[in-house]
């Protein structure tokens, strides 16, 4: 049985209960926003998806490191799925941020906000993951290249922003900085306990993913075997880890 | 070093007798300056504008030369025969991060002029010292992305493709920085200094990226 199996009733369990509360939180206890009024609760979404993502993406990066360290197929997988939800959560968030952009500041692309554009080009940056991947046929190779890929851009997820933020001035609230922003604590509950939310989603469907992926691999390596073929079976051309 | 020097002595000599890359990047930024002139229908361009249309044609022209940068090494089994070498592997990224900074210095040699010539307001003389010290800067930034890039990308399939759509995100910030910090000094009352927030920022771009990418170009390399 695949390892990515294990705890993962658990974390579904814990991933639904800690998104409930959550979405719980945000409708019924905390205030609404005095200028925004109800479109602001789309932050509780919004804003986990995006930092979940950005870490997922970061996340991706000190995989790929370790599987060029260590070599071992597992690290691979872990950061291609942990690219793959990233870019699925980022997609989302932009989305939800494009929503909220256009609710609070009539626009639904604001250029002048460089929290939205430097995430664009994170989004951009790793739309090109998947291509890359597909386009190099030897697996060995595949992975390498894409860890490499992932390296990079991992460490070039905290440059552009500081650099796209040097470019423009402010004008998206400033939520986390280190005094620990201008939210009264109710709303700073449910923000915290979405977050931990959408953290929780993230990491269930990524073990989701791999659980699967290595099922399939193992399912197409055991049907050969039953047909007396070679178990390595002909190179398949995938973007994904095989 | 040695063999940097070598491969470095190489390229340039293949380049010298063929001109496959040179000639085409340069006609490609010279008639891009005309089709921006149609494209934008003005005589003239200035401030901000001017540095976006410059720095869009040198990017460009940048990805010709870096899609081409390994295609010799890997039809012709350069690659093969430099890992049977018993030399540093960081040698191939200095040669040839060092090849194409010299091919957009020799391009900027004839893209800024003609630049200047064709679109550029006349009587900007005082800023052609800062201007260049952000060119040189910017170049380093294509040469670093773009030898990392186009590594990973001779080995794709479509190469052609990859490089570029890669490359590009990744240059990003080195644009945003470019533009940002050549736009002032392209107005007629320019002061004639960079502003130093951009010079330090394509210094560090260049830094980090440098730093990166020789961290990890052995990976791009095994067989």
């Amino acid at each position: 049985m695949s390892t990515h199996l294990r705890h993962l009733r658990g974390l579904t369990i814990a991933t639904a209960v800690t998104l409930t509360a959550g979405l719980a939180l945000v409708f019924f206890y905390a205030p609404l926003d005095a200028e925004q009024g109800f479109v602001q609760k789309i932050f509780y979404v919004h804003v986990p998806l995006a930092i979940v993502s950005l870490v997922g993406f970061c996340l991706g990066g000190v995989f790929g490191l370790v599987y060029l360290r260590t070599g071992k197929r597992v690290w691979d997988m872990r950061s291609y799925c942990a690219i793959h939800m990233s870019l699925i959560f980022s997609v989302g968030g932009l989305l939800a941020g494009s929503i909220w952009a256009k609710a609070s500041w009539g626009h639904w692309w604001v250029w002048s906000e460089p929290t939205l554009v430097s995430y664009l080009i994170v989004i951009l940056l790793y739309c090109t993951y998947q291509p890359l991947r597909f386009s190099i046929e030897d697996p060995e190779r595949q992975a390498r290249y894409a860890a490499v890929f992932s390296i990079v851009c991992g460490a070039f997820v905290p440059i552009n922003f500081i650099l796209v933020n040097l470019s423009v001035q402010y004008l998206h609230p400033r939520v986390l900085n280190l005094q620990g922003g201008n939210m009264p604590n109710s709303m700073k509950l449910a923000f915290y306990v979405s977050l931990l939310g959408f953290s929780l989603l993230f990491a269930t469907l990524m073990k989701y993913e791999m659980a699967s992926k290595e099922m399939r691999i193992e399912t197409r390596r055991l049907r050969r075997m039953l047909l007396g073929e070679d178990p390595a079976g002909p190179l398949v051309r995938s973007a994904s880890p095989s | 070093m040695r063999t940097a020097a070598a491969i470095l002595r190489k390229d340039l000599l293949i380049e010298r007798r063929t001109l496959e890359t040179l000639p085409g990047m340069a006609l490609l930024s010279v008639m891009t300056f005309v089709i921006f002139h149609f494209g934008l229908g003005q005589d003239s361009l200035s401030g901000q504008l001017a540095a976006g249309v410059l720095t869009v044609t040198l990017l460009f022209a940048a990805m010709l030369a870096v899609n081409r940068l390994f295609v010799a090494e890997r039809e012709q089994g350069g690659f093969d025969a430099f890992l049977l070498a018993p030399v540093d592997r960081t040698a191939m990224f200095t040669a040839k991060a060092t090849a194409l900074f010299l091919f957009m210095v020799a391009l900027e040699l004839i893209a800024v002029p003609a630049f200047a010539l064709l679109l550029a307001p006349p009587g900007l003389g005082r800023s052609l010292p800062a201007f260049l010290l952000m060119l040189v800067l910017a170049d380093g930034a294509f040469a670093v992305i773009g030898t990392f890039v186009s590594a990973i990308a001779v080995h794709t399939r479509a190469r052609d493709l990859i490089g570029p759509v890669i490359g590009l995100p990744l240059l990003l910030p080195a644009l945003i920085a470019t533009a940002s910090g050549i736009g002032p000094l392209l107005t007629l009352r320019a002061s004639g200094s960079p502003e130093p927030k951009w010079l330090a920022v394509l210094a560090l771009y260049d830094l980090f990226t440098a730093l990166l990418a020789i961290g990890l170009f052995d990976y791009l390399l095994e067989e």
